[in-house]
């Protein structure tokens, strides 16, 4: 099997293209403005090299930053309807009331709230009345509007409302694009509400960007089909991911950390990124990243939804260090380091200049830091350690001892040993790490759904077989399905034992 | 003696009930907005002093009852809290002078404040625990033996209940738990209506300045980056416990309650030691390396070791940094009715109470 993986980042747009698990070819380019010229150049360096000769690719991963920077940036987002069934409930809390003033109007949105819904025991809350819907959706057209989100109350316990909406919807405007909450995100109306918007304000963009992939593989001459890498470390066809933008989100840590698995073969494991200003500490579990289980913000909208669980450190290998006190960021030159820092002829002092001067890294000019403080050096790497340690035992999830994997141009930064970890593992081609991890990756399914009235063993394997379905609909082999994660947590109150199960399986993708 | 509650209070309103609903009473995030919406419509609520209150002054107790699972999908509408209470006056043919919770611990904390918004009354600065416990029965108005109906509980779909009597606080406990079940496991309620004399003889009182002064206390520690933990123990005069680590979480669901026991690994002063927090709805008891060192009526709080915010039951998680701290309870829950009602045996710990606080 051979796939090419891109990783288009802030800085890099990396490409690697790989037999099986060789490496034929890996080039780095900068991400340029336009973002697909620097695909072509990556895309075409990788297909043009030798050893690609008289190759047939067989598919394509794509991992891009466009639809988070479209939500930071608060650009390039379409107006949305928001259509909630929930009445009476929620009336003093219509849909994106939590939003950020500018985010909110960037998007524009027409809310419409409607009644309907139902309770965690899956029987109504009211009847949904079609004819509300209708007269909204004829306002919507109106309008000129084609993004829809719709939301319901339980609707990840019970679909029906958010389903029959839909096509009601469509029967007014046949050329909408919908967004349904309970296909994205878990229970807590508002957080699965603003995922499901946020969706919906991305859907023209997704289109636009698979669209323009499509035309730069074209172009290059490829015809293999191509996926976009998604939040939980798989990927989905581009045509499926181009309708769930939102799914791509953190695509990039993610396809580093999917990487880092496949360069040390290690499945169970802790990774750190180091970039430029900032590292994120993850947690590899079977191989993939580990779920947030809670509200993370995007742009500053509440989420809940399938995100990795990252925690952000402000260190980096252009973290600006205070001569005076030794005090680690958190600011940092970020990409301007090859000028600023003090190896590089700049005249700030970087956490890359102390580790040139300690001699664990060469770049630049060492002769620069020579003159620094040997105290000050030590102790500032003994309080990078500390940071480093006292992160990553914060993200364990056991108290074993576990390896912990460093990647990122700012990796050398990370102790040889940390406290807690059985080994510091650093590996070669740690550079392309992210690409890589494109390349590599599979197909999941999941459910999180609060189960009633049924034993514990009958809940999860309710679940367990929901989980399958949604993995062979995304496009996974029967055959090579594997169950990755299994979670219930009783919930308080509720009678008839209910409990909240997550399940997750994942597959290798399905040819032919 | 009424006083304009500012705008600027509910944040730290919210900060400071969350960490006196010691893991329980859920989060108050979606009260939280509602207020603020009702402040940006215009609408201003007053806080009054309980001692204010005229003996035959009527006020009305309210509070959300149900799960706070639900609540997130339900996202509780104000004026269905508002409606409870209108409901009970329209049943006791008397106004209400005043609004009051029953608990001041978690998302109860607001819901006072949201009913007393919609229906232009006061606050009474008081409410029956001084903290969150799952029941009825333990209230203060309860530990005084006060008469515990009528209750009024009202559904989003026009379906409103009252219960007129009932045989004791348990029985009213039992009755309306039933109730708030089959309309979805949600329900605004309107406890049984207090006099003024009887606010001012059992509320516990001043709890809202008290939480509110709390959440300040941390979010200005947090602005002069000062512990937070150090504030809170400082402001309540509080006792550090235990500061360490979670490494394991065990929750079950009886008989209604969300039960477990948290276990944290000590760090610091604490290495070598670990603590486990039994909890039922709010953390109970603390044992650490199997000797119980604290219990209910003192508050337990579980904090975030940095930023001071609090941590529920339903929200704690491996590897989270946290500090056990012992807040004093109110005095009334630590009388002998109230260790009854309220102490460790009241939790199924045959434990007896035993005070950190001298």
């Amino acid at each position: 099997m051979k796939r090419i993986g891109i990783d288009v980042g802030g800085t890099n747009t990396d490409a690697v293209l790989v037999d099986g698990e060789r490496i034929l070819a890996a080039i780095k380019v900068p991400t340029t403005q336009d973002v697909l010229s620097g695909v072509k150049a990556a895309l075409s360096h990788v297909i043009n090299a030798p050893a690609a000769a008289g190759i047939a690719v067989d598919a394509v991963m794509i991992g891009t930053t466009h639809f988070t920077n479209a939500v930071v940036e608060r650009a390039r987002l379409e107006r949305v309807a928001a259509i909630r069934v929930a009445l009476p409930t929620g009336r003093s809390l219509p849909p994106m009331c939590d939003w950020p003033r500018d985010l909110y109007n960037a998007v524009d949105p027409m809310i419409v709230m409607v009644h309907g819904g139902h309770e965690y025991d899956g029987s109504p809350l009211v009847p949904m009345n079609p004819d509300e819907i209708r007269d909204a959706a004829m306002r919507i057209r109106d309008a000129g509007i084609t993004s829809i989100a719709i939301s319901a109350t339980f609707s990840p316990l019970t679909t029906e409302c958010e389903v029959r909406a839909a096509e009601i919807v469509r029967s007014v405007i046949p050329d909408a694009k919908i967004t349904l909450s309970h296909t994205l995100g878990r229970i807590g109306l508002l957080e699965r509400e603003n995922v499901a918007i946020l969706n919906a304000a991305l859907q023209s963009l997704g289109k636009t960007t698979v669209q323009a992939f499509a035309d730069a593989l074209s172009e290059i001459g490829v015809t293999a089909p191509f996926y976009l890498t998604q939040n939980d470390g798989t990927v989905a066809l581009a045509d499926v991911a181009a309708a769930n933008p939102v799914h791509s989100f953190a695509s990039g840590p993610t396809n580093s950390m999917r990487g880092a698995a496949f360069l040390t073969g290690l499945e169970n494991a802790m990774v750190v990124d180091v970039g430029g200003t900032t590292s994120d500490i993850g947690c590899l579990i079977g191989g993939f990243p580990r779920e947030a289980n809670n509200i993370v913000h995007i742009g500053g909208v509440r989420t809940l939804f399938r995100m990795p669980d990252l925690l952000p450190i402000a260190l980096g290998g252009g973290t600006i260090i205070n001569p005076e006190n030794g005090a680690i960021g958190p600011r940092s030159v970020g990409y301007r380091i090859l000028t600023e820092a003090k190896v590089f002829g700049g005249s700030t002092l970087t956490t890359s200049d102390i580790a040139v001067a300690a001699g664990i890294v060469e770049m630049g000019d060492r002769d620069r830091v020579k003159g620094l403080d040997a105290g000050l050096v030590r102790a500032t790497l003994a309080r990078i350690s500390e940071m480093v340690a006292d992160n990553f035992d914060r993200m364990k999830t056991s108290a074993e001892d576990v390896p912990l994997i460093a990647v990122g141009g700012g990796a050398f930064l990370i102790p040889d040993k940390v406290p807690g970890a059985s080994e510091v593992v650093r590996v070669e081609n740690a550079g392309v790490a992210n690409a890589l991890g494109a390349a590599m990756a599979q197909v999941s399914g999941e459910v999180d759904q609060v189960f009633s009235g049924m034993s514990r063993d009958a809940a999860l394997a309710a679940a367990e077989t929901g989980a399958r379905n949604a993995a062979v609909a995304s496009g996974a082999a029967v055959d090579s399905l594997k169950t990755l994660e299994i979670e219930d947590i009783p919930i308080a109150y509720l009678p008839g034992g209910a409990r909240r199960v997550r399940v997750r399986v994942i597959g290798d993708i399905a040819f032919g | 003696m009424l006083e304009e509650f500012a705008e600027e209070h509910i944040e730290p309103l919210a900060i400071g009930a969350w960490i006196l609903g010691t893991g329980g009473g859920g989060d108050p995030y979606i009260s939280t907005l509602n207020l603020r919406r009702l402040y940006a419509e215009g609408a201003r609520v007053d806080l009054m002093d309980p001692m204010a209150l005229d003996d035959d002054d009527m006020v009305a107790v309210v509070s959300k009852m149900g799960a706070p699972l639900v609540g997130q999908e339900r996202l509780g509408d104000p004026v269905h809290l508002a409606r409870a209470v209108e409901v009970m006056e329209d049943y006791i043919g008397k106004r209400f002078r005043a609004i009051m919770s029953v608990e001041i611990g978690g998302s109860n904390a607001l819901s006072s404040f949201l009913a007393a918004a919609v229906l232009d009354r006061p606050v009474v600065n008081a409410d029956a625990m001084g903290r969150a416990y799952p029941e009825a029965q333990m209230t203060s108005f309860a530990i005084g033996n006060l008469p515990m109906f009528p209750l009024s509980l009202v559904d989003v779909r026009d379906n409103e209940v009252i219960v007129t009597r009932a045989a004791s606080w348990k029985w009213m406990e039992r009755i309306s738990r039933k109730v708030c079940t089959e309309v979805g496991s949600t329900a605004a309620t309107c406890k049984a209506p207090r006099t003024g004399r009887e606010v001012k003889e059992w509320g516990i009182h001043d709890t809202v300045t008290k939480a509110v002064e709390l959440g300040k206390a941390v979010l200005d520690a947090r602005r002069r980056h000062a512990d937070p933990v150090d504030a809170i123990l400082d402001h309540e005069g509080g006792k550090q416990l235990f500061r360490g680590k979670v490494i394991d979480v065990a929750r079950e669901t009886t008989g209604g309650f969300l039960r477990g026991r948290t276990i944290i690994e000590g760090i610091d002063g604490d290495r070598g030691s670990r603590l486990e927090l039994a909890f039922q709805n709010e953390w109970a008891v603390a044992f650490r390396d199997g000797e119980p060192v604290a219990m209910t009526p003192d508050l337990l709080c579980l904090l975030d070791t940095i930023s001071g915010s609090a941590i529920g039951t339903e929200s704690v998680r491996y590897g989270q940094r946290v500090t056990v701290v012992a807040l004093p309870a109110p005095a009334l829950l630590t009388t002998p009715a109230g260790i009854a009602a309220v102490g460790p045996r009241a939790f199924g710990y045959d434990i007896d109470f035993r005070s950190v606080f001298p």
